[in-house]
């Protein structure tokens, strides 16, 4: 099948006004009897049921959590992008359209991405409406901050809880539709497989997570909007819970998974302790503005520092290496995460990591309080302030920002941050890649939707920090209800979809069949020893940097990992009942097959673009030199899989990119 | 370090439960707790025998879903976190340590230290929203300012992550802090006052019917709490409802 991105015609900024002025539409009363299916609860799911739900069809949403209010967007710290200009710095949607295509190293699809620069400005309307308390100025005006790889303030934020206070709106809106009883919520329910009944979807199998019960759903249409699959490395910043599976098991009924090696590291977290560590905690970039990264320059202070015999506060300035500042001035702390994150790794792979495991770089506020607290002196008229009265000032205003994220610090690594430099590394964050989605936001299956992380849409190779809540509320809000429209209407007269045919059958079965396999296997490791070494492979042959032999063994051990995973996992407990080993060993199933993609994907783009970085394509000169190389002559295109069986085998379509309204140029942040 | 832990173990909903000791040993005081409960269930997989049921999920102290009574505390002996921020570094080698569900009528256990807090959605469905329409046609954001402190404040009751803390540590199973908390975010902002009146009344008439005590005052929420939402709130909420009464 060959892809169409059904991107419509005509000049960019007006593509998405003429969309909607020639689409169909469902009268009110029709919506009435159109039942849609959406599982995930996040920004995206979450804003998209509750619109859904107000426009009137009958929304029936699932989440794995025990409430929506508990999708992983909650964690989402720093902030939100939109295009207002309210700083008057010269932001406008073109800048933020740009921004985003050029942050994500040209592989992204340009009209999506002016869609989403152009509602950006709406979102904030609406969630102020719906009493998001977004941080403010003294004259009460929403307040800005800027964020990695632009050059502008366009972040709104509340404190360091973004995320959490925009999914508390999605959810208040969630909550006004459960009340009128347009959506039915079905908490602690797991989604297993799509149905699809004369090539549409037209339900899903989900299993309740408290009695085990195997349930069938159907619908006119199925939205999936289930967050990334960052968890394929089993260390990431991502919930315990968060998985591939809606994502992975929609890909083996026929949707394109596209470019699943684009995957973003992230610079800024809290480096790993120990073998027995479940997950990795982020420290918002937003850090990134006040902080400054850097390692001793010298090899004789990172072992004293490792034995214990200095601390970093004794290094005086020229003892110390701020390479972020050395290798890139223009942006200095400020560069994109990739960028940070390859730097970090350059400096502790030299040798220069500060901690035990050698794996962990500063970030260091002491010029940021003093330079506050010099600002701040001269703000209240004192003369000649003392260091500590200049370092007390200038405490209270990098508390008054980030007091939350220090604390947060503290209290895992049992350090106080503004007294001694934070330590950092970078962890796998987020997920570029997803299932393809045409311009409607539909995947190759018909009636089939996805939404927010799971999707590939809008970010290319990289994506620019606060861009992906605003994604999820855009496709919640503003896109996926009206495209999602134009092909309901020919739904109106199809009536409630029956569960009791034989499409139901099957899926259920299969996924019965499943399910009686792990809790009858009785072999002898643990869902989590295949976890962890599916994570090992991953982080060592398909992380920050990836090479053409790695990815070779990388798939050859994946392969083998899951043959094994089939043979020898062991999961106790039974299938009726409230079993997590049970909902684990399912998702480890998939991140099992994921990762083969993901490896063959990364051997598939032999070039270096965004988070993907292949040593083989770097600029051999110039003052570039051994930065990551673009090659768009050969590899300009989306990878999009369609499944075949074993992911070896997978087929390669490609969705070539167009670049219209912005110039192909090679990222420079120097 | 080597603990002994005393777990509290129900099959489900209508099974008994009861007290059950293990061991774990070589524990690393940098753990979380959570990471803990980790070696102890793999120590239990391994001799075949059921690992302890426990929710969790963003293991950084926002989603609100971990939630053990440790030690005679909601989330442990460590004030302003979560069950799964709280460290072992708290702990020392030779404790004992007993971990139970969070305890009330409102909140039945599902599985060992799983218990069902639907009541709290409950509750947020009959009024904790804003009756806005999702569609965006709503005027610019910065047409109505609200000042810093107001914005701040609501913020602060705004954070809360509807762990249920409150409830598990008041005597009376009160859920006024988490009530009081979501009442005052709205009360607080403009954009909150137009149904003020019927929110908090219909908000509290659920929690009511869900089966939560009433507040006596003796300010433990608040001190268990792991987001620092305060007392203040409550006493909103009471004011709120008074005014909503006439
Ligand atoms: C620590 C952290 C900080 C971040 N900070 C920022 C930031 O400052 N700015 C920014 O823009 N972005 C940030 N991001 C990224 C952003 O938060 C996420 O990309 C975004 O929130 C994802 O939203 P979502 O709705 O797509 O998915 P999620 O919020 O992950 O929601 C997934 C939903 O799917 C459900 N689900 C999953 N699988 C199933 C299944 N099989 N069956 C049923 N339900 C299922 C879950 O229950 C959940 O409801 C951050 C991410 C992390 C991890
Ligand atoms: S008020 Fe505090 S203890 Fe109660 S639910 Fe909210 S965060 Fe938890
Ligand atoms: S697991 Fe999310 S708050 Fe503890």
């Amino acid at each position: 099948m060959a892809l169409d991105s059904k991107v419509p015609k005509g000049p960019i900024k007006d593509k998405w006004t003429e969309y909607k002025n020639h689409i169909n539409l469902v009268n009110p009363a029709n919506k009435r009897h159109i039942d849609v299916i959406v599982v995930g609860t996040g920004l995206a799911g979450g804003s998209a049921a509750a619109t859904l739900a107000e426009l009137g069809y009958n929304v029936k949403a699932f989440c794995y959590q025990d409430s929506p209010r508990r999708a992983h967007s909650i964690a989402a710290q720093g902030g939100i992008n939109a295009a207002k200009n309210y700083q008057g710095d010269g932001d406008s949607t073109y800048r933020l359209f740009y921004d985003t295509v050029k942050g994500g190293d040209y592989r992204s699809r340009e009209a999506n991405v002016y869609r989403l620069a152009e509602v950006s400005a709406n979102i904030i309307d609406q969630c102020v409406a719906q009493g998001v308390p977004f941080a403010r100025d003294y004259g009460g005006l929403l307040d800005n901050r800027s964020f990695g790889g632009v050059l502008v303030s366009r972040t709104f934020y509340a404190k360091g809880q973004t995320g959490q206070q925009l999914l508390l709106g999605a959810y208040s809106a969630m909550n006004r539709q459960i009340a009128r009883g347009k959506i039915q919520m079905y908490n602690r329910h797991e989604m297993l497989d799509v149905v699809k009944v004369d090539g549409k979807a037209r339900g899903i199998i989900a299993r309740n997570l408290i009695t085990g019960e195997i349930e069938r759903h159907s619908a006119h249409a199925v939205v999936i909007a289930s967050g990334g699959y960052g968890n394929v490395y089993f260390l990431s910043t991502n919930a315990m819970g968060s998985n591939a599976t809606a994502a992975w098991k929609i890909h083996k009924k026929g949707a394109y998974f596209a470019n699943p090696c684009y995957t973003q590291i992230h610079p800024t977290c809290i480096p790993r302790s120990g073998d027995y560590q479940s997950k990795l905690t982020l420290m918002s970039e937003s850090l990134r503005n006040d902080g400054r990264i850097w390692v001793p320059k010298n090899m004789e202070d990172v072992l004293a520092i490792r034995e214990g015999r200095k601390k970093p506060t004794d290094l005086s300035e020229d003892e110390r290496d701020y390479y972020l500042e050395r290798r890139y001035p223009a942006f200095g702390n400020l560069v994109p995460r990739d960028v940070a994150s390859r730097a970090a790794k350059e400096r502790c792979d030299a040798g220069y990591g500060v901690n035990a495991t050698g794996e962990a770089v500063y970030l260091d506020f002491a010029s940021a309080i003093e330079r506050y607290g010099k600002e701040q002196a001269r703000i209240q008229n004192i003369e000649n302030p003392s260091a500590q009265k200049i370092y007390d000032l200038g405490k209270a205003i990098v508390e008054a920002k980030y007091g939350n994220l220090f604390q947060m610090y503290e209290k895992i690594v049992d350090e106080d941050p503004y007294k001694t430099p934070m330590m950092i590394y970078p962890a796998t964050h987020y997920t570029m890649g997803g299932v393809w989605v045409d311009y409607n936001l539909m995947t190759t299956v018909d009636g089939l939707y996805c939404i927010g992380e799971a999707n590939f849409s809008d970010h290319g190779a990289n994506r620019l920090g606060a861009s992906a809540l605003m994604q999820g509320l855009a496709d919640g809000y503003f896109v996926l209800p009206y495209t999602i429209g134009d092909y309901l209407a020919n739904d109106i007269r199809t009536g409630a979809i029956p569960t009791d045919t034989k499409e139901f059958d099957e899926a259920e079965k299969g996924v019965k069949d499943m399910i009686d396999f792990f809790i009858n296997n009785k072999g002898q490791h643990s869902v989590d020893y295949y976890h962890k070494k599916l994570g090992k492979i991953m982080w060592d042959k398909c992380g920050m940097s990836r090479n053409e032999q790695g990815l070779k063994e990388a798939m050859a051990e994946i392969k083998a990992l899951r043959e094994d995973f089939w043979k020898n996992v062991k999961v106790p407990g039974s299938a009726n009942e409230m079993n997590p080993e049970l909902e684990k060993a399912a998702r480890v199933a998939d991140f099992l097959e994921l990762g083969e993609l993901f490896a063959k994907d990364a051997l598939n783009r032999n070039e270096s673009c965004g988070g993907h970085f292949r040593e083989e394509s770097v600029e051999l000169d110039g003052e570039q030199k051994g930065e990551a190389k673009r090659n768009d002559k050969d590899y300009a295109y989306v990878a999009a899989w369609e499944y075949k069986g074993e992911p070896a085998d997978a087929v390669l379509h490609k969705e070539e990119l167009e670049f219209n309204d912005i110039e192909l140029k090679q990222r420079s942040y120097k | 370090m080597n603990l002994t832990l005393k777990i509290w173990r129900q099959k489900d909903s209508n099974a008994k439960g009861q007290m059950v000791d293990y061991k774990v040993t070589d524990i690393s005081e940098h753990m979380s707790f959570l990471e803990m409960m980790d070696v102890l269930n793999e120590q239990l997989i391994a001799s075949g025998e059921e690992p302890v049921a426990f929710d969790h999920d963003c293991r950084e102290g926002i989603c609100g879903m971990c939630s053990m009574y440790i030690n005679g505390e909601a989330h442990g002996p460590d004030r302003g976190v979560t069950t799964c921020q709280l460290h072992m570094r708290m702990f020392n080698d030779g404790d004992t340590i007993t971990i139970e569900p969070f305890r009330a009528a409102a909140f039945p256990v599902i599985k060992d230290l799983v218990v069902d807090r639907t009541s709290f959605d409950r509750i947020q469905h009959a009024g904790g929203y804003i009756s806005v329409n999702t569609s965006g046609n709503t005027q610019d954001a910065n047409n109505i300012p609200i000042s810093k402190h107001a914005a701040d404040e609501a913020m602060d009751a705004a954070t809360c992550i509807g762990c249920g803390a409150c409830v598990a540590t008041c005597k009376n199973s009160s859920a006024m802090l988490f009530v009081g908390a979501k009442v005052s975010q709205y009360a607080l902002l403009p954009q909150g006052q137009v149904e003020a009146a019927d929110r908090v009344r219909n908000m509290v008439a659920q929690m009511d019917l869900e089966g939560f005590g009433n507040c006596t005052n003796t300010g433990a929420c608040e001190i268990e709490c792991p987001k620092g939402i305060s007392l203040e709130n409550i006493a909103r909420m009471n004011r709120e409802l008074m005014k909503a009464q006439f």
